[in-house]
């Protein structure tokens, strides 16, 4: 299974190879900066679990486990 | 655009600071509206800068230009159709590539632009440095650094655009590959053949190479557009063999890909330190201290608004009060009277009451909101709202509905998907609004003990909460499912929030509720006195004014015989029995001229003539008879002080004892306070028998006596004025809804005002009060109080069936107005109707019988 977003351990980067998803979800994802080649961190989960918070392009970006899932790292 | 004036369009990305430099721009002067046709907010602006006049456009906050979102179609639509002399796009240099990657979008739509630079100083902080010359010179655009919050750069940014609107633009072309370009040109080329294109043709084709369904959508309409959509099909297909992605996405890579060598060459950081917005959200959002500390902070913001409130409340109370006194004594009795103290100031007293704690949850929510904090907010509670069918971003709107629904609804705007908007929009009306604070609060002192007080209001509050999450899971199960909005949110860093910006927030969101008093709130006022005043002429069971007038005459019988009797067998003493009678018949006589003037002076002002004339006329006759009578006059003269001394102290004990009443309301019978005042009544009695020893046993006869009347007296009153009430046009109504709420324990009284209710709920206490004939009465009124416990209708459970039921059934007739402009839709503003009025009922015939099973 690749390596995605979703499963990115709190304080870890890895860079983005593709954006999988269709539609809004995922043009949102990449109108927020989160493009293939972008290096991405993790910042950490919310409290009760879910979303995530990850930091790109300089600055902090909160998304859904189920959204994360979609991007995939290399 | 001409010598008239120049039009500046703002966009930028959402917490750019555009806003701020927005109203640094147009100070107050400034509109809201909306744009034509949807609901998206439209702000607009002037300004006279360098003898030109400027008209503003504060466009909505975007991230990108796609046609996914009703905001970012209608700034481009904007931009575009109403082709503004310059766009001003402010930038966040702390997070510049985000921000370029509008930039140039902007750009492609072919108006002159000019860049603010804003929010350098954190930008400094962040360790950024930024070459602005470099960076200008790159986009072909002039680019001023600015500071929003410290107003720092205004007028240099207002003098670049206004001079960019003269200048012709070179600005710099996104290249997004040689393979993307190529079917670019194909496309534009294509584009050269079709006439009354509004758009600029680069720009259409990239549109369309992206899918853009606006753009689909125009082009269809146009001639040779099938033919175009045609080739825009094949250029994706081939695109996406070449590239292995659809082509929106490589386009949106590339943008990416070369805003990024633009920000690289113009841009150094120096890595590595946690900024201090990380820092605090080491805390705010931490594993653990998270969700206490957003609890901690609403639970805060809570007690904000009702203990700070409650002091200008008080003020805003006594004033509204002083106000019905003023007018109600310099009126003449009547129905203008009547309708302006009762109907009006009645009515709309009570909203203006609530105004501060509204005004201070909106100061607080705009604080948060402004700070960066509610983003935190939204990340921290996005689980449990979605386990409700909800979305972290309903959470402030929802919030706001404990203020007020009206705004709360039009919060519902910052929720891109329809879907999760309607169904936050259906629950905000169970978050219990201001306007019923009242309802429970006079119920609530009125049938329950002070010590569960707090909790009773609190269980209201927490059902209403219940409810929503149950109506939004069952609703987001069935009528309407689908995706959810995606939850991709920026956490903007933290920052000091502006007080301009935050006192204009919650001035904007105030002034809302306001005009709903001004407005509907009054209407109905009058509409409810109207209904409950009229017809005025009802047959009554029993004839009032006979009966009153058989009680004043029984009383005065009583008060002569038991009281003054006694007092005369003592000082009218004759010395023999022609003297008696002549006495006797002197007394009579004396009464008489007494009589004749408190009945010709009844009605009249103090300081008349009339009543100067009239009480020279009764004290000559009273000369007259002391001269005619030298020796026996004097006797009678004294009795009649005494007499006068008696109603005097009688007078005083009233007093004392309405006193104690009015101190010892609030306190508990047998606790320390209460009996300390008790002992302070009984002292000051003492002290007043100890002063009229004589008199005092006559005086506290007099006194039970006239309290008895008194009573007697209101009690005739109140029934009379029942009787008028349950003839009168809102009679007839509650009574013919009384059988459908006669289940939940309710009767037509409760009838009336739970229908005055349907149109503004802050005007159910003060229709109480007319059908219970307290003139003027709000939730602090006692007398409202002890005579809904009188009635036999009411009782703890009914109250809370009651407070249920108000809690639940439908939102106001501005918040239904609201609704409708929002969702644009009649049938789902009569769902909303038509559910929560069906919900009301049931859970309160739930609470009612499940109350009378457990034994309440």
């Amino acid at each position: 299974m690749e390596k995605t977003l979703r499963y990115l351990k709190n304080g870890e980067t890895g860079i983005i190879s593709r954006v999988n998803g269709h539609g809004p979800v995922k043009r949102r994802i990449i109108d927020m900066g989160v493009v293939p080649g972008t290096s991405v961190t993790m910042v950490k989960c919310a409290p009760l679990g879910d979303p995530l918070e990850i930091k790109v392009k300089g600055f902090n970006l909160s998304l859904r486990k189920n959204e994360a899932a979609l991007i995939e790292l290399i | 655009m001409g010598t008239a004036g120049l039009t500046i369009a703002l966009a930028g990305n959402p917490n750019s600071g555009k806003t701020t430099i927005f109203n640094n721009i147009t100070g107050a002067r400034q509109h809201v509206g909306n744009y034509p046709g949807v609901t998206v907010e439209r702000r607009e602006g002037a300004r006279n800068f360098q003898g030109q006049n400027l008209v503003i456009v504060d466009l909505p906050g975007t991230y990108s230009l796609t046609a996914y979102s009703l905001d970012e179609i209608v700034a481009r639509n904007f931009i575009v159709e109403e082709k503004p002399d310059i766009i001003v796009n402010v930038l966040d240099a702390g997070n510049l590539e985000r921000n370029l990657y509008l930039a140039v979008q902007l750009l492609e739509l072919e108006r002159p632009v000019a860049l603010a630079l804003n929010m350098v100083d954190t930008a400094d902080k962040l360790g950024f440095k930024i070459d602005d010359k470099k960076l200008g010179q790159k986009l072909g655009v002039p680019i001023v650094r600015t500071v929003g919050n410290r107003n720092e750069g205004t007028d240099a940014l207002l003098a670049a655009a206004v001079n960019a609107a003269s200048v012709q633009q070179q600005p710099i072309r996104v290249d997004y590959g040689d393979d993307v370009e190529q079917k670019i040109a194909l496309l534009t080329q294509e584009l050269e053949t079709v006439e009354d294109l509004k758009y600029p043709k680069r720009w259409l084709a990239v549109k369309l190479l992206e899918n853009d369904s606006a753009v689909n959508e125009n082009v269809a309409a146009l001639q040779g557009g099938t033919k175009l959509l045609l080739s825009a099909e094949q250029a994706r297909s081939a695109l996406k063999t070449l590239c292995g992605d659809d082509a929106e996405t490589v386009i949106a890579d590339r943008r990416y890909r070369f805003v990024g060598e633009v920000f690289r060459d113009a841009v150094v950081k120096d890595d590595g330190a946690e900024n201090f917005s990380d820092k605090v959200d080491k805390v705010l959002t931490n594993r653990v201290l998270g969700l206490p500390i957003f609890l901690v902070l609403m639970w805060l913001l809570f007690n904000f608004v009702f203990t700070v409130g409650a002091y200008p409340q008080e003020w805003i109370e006594n004033g509204v009060g002083l106000l019905g006194k003023f007018v109600g004594s310099h009126m003449a009795d009547g129905d203008l009277k009547s309708l302006i103290v009762d109907g009006i100031i009645g009515g709309v007293g009570g909203v203006i009451t609530f105004l501060p704690n509204i005004v201070l949850l909106f100061l607080g929510i705009s604080i948060l909101e402004d700070s960066g904090y509610m983003a935190r907010a939204a990340f921290v509670m996005d689980r449990v709202m979605r386990f409700a069918g909800l979305h972290g971003k309903s959470f402030i709107p929802m919030l706001m509905g404990f203020g007020c629904a009206v705004p709360a609804i039009m919060g519902t705007r910052t929720l891109e998907n329809p879907r999760d908007r309607m169904v936050t929009i259906f629950v905000i009306p169970l978050m219990s609004c201001g306007a019923r604070l009242p309802v429970y609060t006079l119920l609530i002192s009125a049938f329950f003990a002070p010590d569960v007080a707090g909790t009773v209001l609190f269980s209201l509050y927490v059902l209403g909460i219940v409810l929503a999450v149950i109506v939004a899971f069952i609703i987001r199960g069935s009528m309407l499912k689908g995706d959810s909005e995606p939850f991709v949110m920026e956490l903007p860093p933290y920052h000091m929030p502006a007080l301009r910006s935050v006192l204009m927030h919650m001035w904007e969101r105030a002034v809302l509720y306001l005009k709903k008093a001004g407005t509907i709130i009054l209407a109905v006022s009058i509409i409810v006195w109207f209904l409950t005043s009229y017809p005025s002429e009802v047959d009554f069971t029993k004839d009032y004014e006979g009966l009153t007038a058989a009680a004043d005459t029984a009383f005065t019988e009583t008060v002569d015989q038991k009281v003054f009797a006694p007092l005369a067998a003592e000082l009218l003493v004759a010395e023999n029995a022609e003297e008696q009678s002549a006495l006797e018949s002197l007394t009579a006589e004396v009464d008489d001229v007494y009589a004749e003037f408190e009945e010709q002076t009844a009605e009249l002002k103090a300081g008349s003539a009339e009543l100067a004339a009239l009480t020279t006329s009764k004290d000559e006759k009273l000369k007259q008879l002391e001269t005619d009578n030298e020796k026996l006059y004097p006797l009678v003269a004294a009795f009649m002080d005494e007499k006068d001394k008696i109603k005097g102290v009688s007078e005083q004990i009233a007093a004392l004892d309405t006193q104690f009443e009015e101190e010892s309301e609030e306190l508990e019978e047998g606790s320390a306070e209460f009996l300390a005042l008790e002992t302070e009544k009984d002292a000051k009695l003492t002290e007043l028998e100890a002063e009229n020893q004589k008199l005092f046993p006559l005086a506290v006869q007099y006194h039970e006596l006239q309290s008895e009347h008194n009573e007697q007296i209101a009690q005739l009153e109140q029934q009379q004025a029942s009787e008028k009430i349950a003839g009168s046009y809102a009679g007839r109504l509650g009574k013919m809804i009384e059988p459908v709420i006669a289940p939940l324990g309710f009767d037509w009284k409760i009838g009336i005002a739970l229908i005055t209710g349907f149109a503004a709920k802050e005007v159910v206490v003060s229709t109480l009060g007319t059908i219970y004939s307290i003139g003027e009465a709000d939730e602090t009124s006692a007398a409202l109080k002890a005579t809904l416990l009188a009635d036999p209708t009411f009782s703890p459970l009914v109250a809370y069936a009651l407070m249920a039921f108000v809690l639940i059934y439908v939102p106001c007739l501005t918040a239904m107005a609201v609704i409708k402009r929002e969702t644009n839709s009649w049938k789902w503003t009569g769902f909303v109707v038509v559910y929560t009025t069906a919900l009301a009922w049931i859970v309160s015939f739930i609470i009612y019988h499940g109350g009378q099973a457990l034994g309440f």
